[in-house]
């Protein structure tokens, strides 16, 4: 990577400034897919000396810095009880250790990639993110924006909630992306997203609705789940899976999902 | 651009670029026990220690670790030692290639958790890759270290 220029900033302002400043300079965050994908940047902008490298428990939610490595997450004891420890099980299949202590959560949500394995299990989280200049945004909007904002995110906030967790990943080999993944939370109500279609994830929210009508659900409402989430939810082909397997996958997993959180 | 650091407990001074990796400065200066394989965080042979924690040195930059301590595989002497042994004993070494990685993450491993069992070993241990062995010998002689409180 050619770098003219390394900041390491002492605000915030100064960070977003030099942002603005120029468009081809960057803010890095862990790095690791800068170092995959980035092959030119006039100032590279460092978040190291900004103090975004924190999870805070307060009483009804947790605030995540965005400089957090991804493995502070899947190791953090309150997080481990949110949803039956839904974001542990999504980044426990990122990779190995060593890339998960430099990858952080602001990479990963800002890098908007298809073939992520958070972003839906943020979505059915309800997370909201916490931009420098953007203000509040939520997980589901900031997704469904044209374009990425040339913004910092500094945190990313969790609503604390007693809900049943479900995550799937189908992959090659554990150092895979995603062919499909899954993330269901209930807590009275269901909320589904399915990611990497290969697709960015989306929330499959008239499967939402249908699961949400009924009071106890049996194998033929099942059935009927998945002709709606397959109507729903568009899946296509790409090198690491066809359309047709991606549909066999969500029939399967939608089902064992919804099933062990009802369970 | 100067920057300090501690590197197996000692403190040096290393002349960097802005876009130099920390592999590519380790190298530069002689460790030669960090070695390179993808150069992409796919293989984990760049492994090395920072504050602590394994991380592929082939995407860290240099210019980050001002400051912070890292440990090569010649940082954890005895500890490889011990683990060399019962990868001698078990036959789960061939070129050798992955084995200052592996030490090092395997010495981490230890020290986060002292309880691992046969999944936990598997999962800490999928980023670093083995060309040569098959991993059977090499999860063995793994286990064997991690109950080896001498
Ligand atoms: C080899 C490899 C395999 C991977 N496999 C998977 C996988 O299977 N599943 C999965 O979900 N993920 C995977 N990832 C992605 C990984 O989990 C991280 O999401 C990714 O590395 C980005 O995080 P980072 O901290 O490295 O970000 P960086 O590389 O530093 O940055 C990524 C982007 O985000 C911007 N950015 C970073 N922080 C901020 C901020 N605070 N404010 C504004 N912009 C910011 C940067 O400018 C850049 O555009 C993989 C990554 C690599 C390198
Ligand atoms: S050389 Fe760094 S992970 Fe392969
Ligand atoms: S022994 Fe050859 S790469 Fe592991």
């Amino acid at each position: 990577m050619e770098i003219k220029e390394y900041l390491k900033p002492k605000s915030i302002e100064e960070a977003y400034e030099a942002l603005l400043s120029n468009i081809n300079n960057k803010i890095i965050g862990g790095g690791a897919w800068i170092k995959i994908s980035l092959k030119k940047v006039d100032t590279l902008i460092s978040l190291d000396d900004l103090k975004l490298n924190y999870i805070k428990e307060e009483n009804d939610f947790f605030e995540i810095g965005s400089m957090t490595p991804l493995r502070d997450l899947e190791i953090n004891k309150g997080l481990n009880d949110l949803a039956g420890g839904i974001i542990s099980k999504a980044i426990g299949n990122i990779m190995g250790v060593s890339i998960r202590n430099i990858a952080t959560i602001g990479g990963s949500v800002m890098g908007k990639f298809a073939f992520s394995d958070l972003l839906g299990v943020l979505m059915v989280l309800d997370a909201e993110l916490i931009f420098y200049n953007s203000g509040v945004i939520s997980v589901e909007d900031f997704i469904n924006m044209p374009k990425i904002p040339k913004d910092i995110l500094l945190s990313i906030r969790l609503k604390k909630q007693t809900a049943k967790g479900y995550f799937k990943k189908v992959a090659t080999t554990h150092l895979d992306f995603s062919i499909l993944n899954l993330a269901i939370v209930y807590n009275e109500r269901f909320k589904i997203a399915i990611g990497s279609r290969p697709n960015i994830a989306v929330l499959a929210k008239r499967t939402e609705e249908y699961l949400n009508g009924f009071k106890k659900l049996d194998e033929a409402n099942l059935d009927e789940v998945v002709k709606i989430s397959l109507e729903e939810v568009k899946l296509g082909d790409n090198s690491r899976g066809s359309k047709e397997y991606r549909e066999l996958l969500m029939k399967t997993y939608l089902k064992r999902g919804i099933r062990e959180v009802i369970k | 651009m100067k920057i300090d650091l501690t590197i197996n407990k000692q403190k040096r001074t290393f002349l960097v670029e802005p876009n130099e990796y920390l592999l590519d400065v380790l190298r530069r200066y002689d460790y030669h026990s960090v070695r390179r394989g993808c150069d992409n965080t796919s293989c984990g042979v760049c492994t090395v220690l920072l504050d602590g924690k394994p991380v592929p040195s082939c995407s860290v930059l240099a210019i980050r670790c001002e400051n912070r301590d890292i440990t090569t595989v010649e940082g954890i002497e005895k500890e490889a030692e011990k683990l060399a042994h019962y990868f001698g004993e078990l036959g789960a070494d061939q070129c050798g290639y992955c084995n200052p990685s592996m030490a090092l993450t395997v010495y981490a491993l230890k020290r986060e958790n002292k309880n691992a069992g046969d999944e936990d070993i598997k999962s800490y241990l999928v980023g670093n890759l083995c060309r040569c062995t098959g991993y059977v010998a090499q999860h063995e002689a793994i286990k064997r270290y991690l109950g080896d409180e001498s």
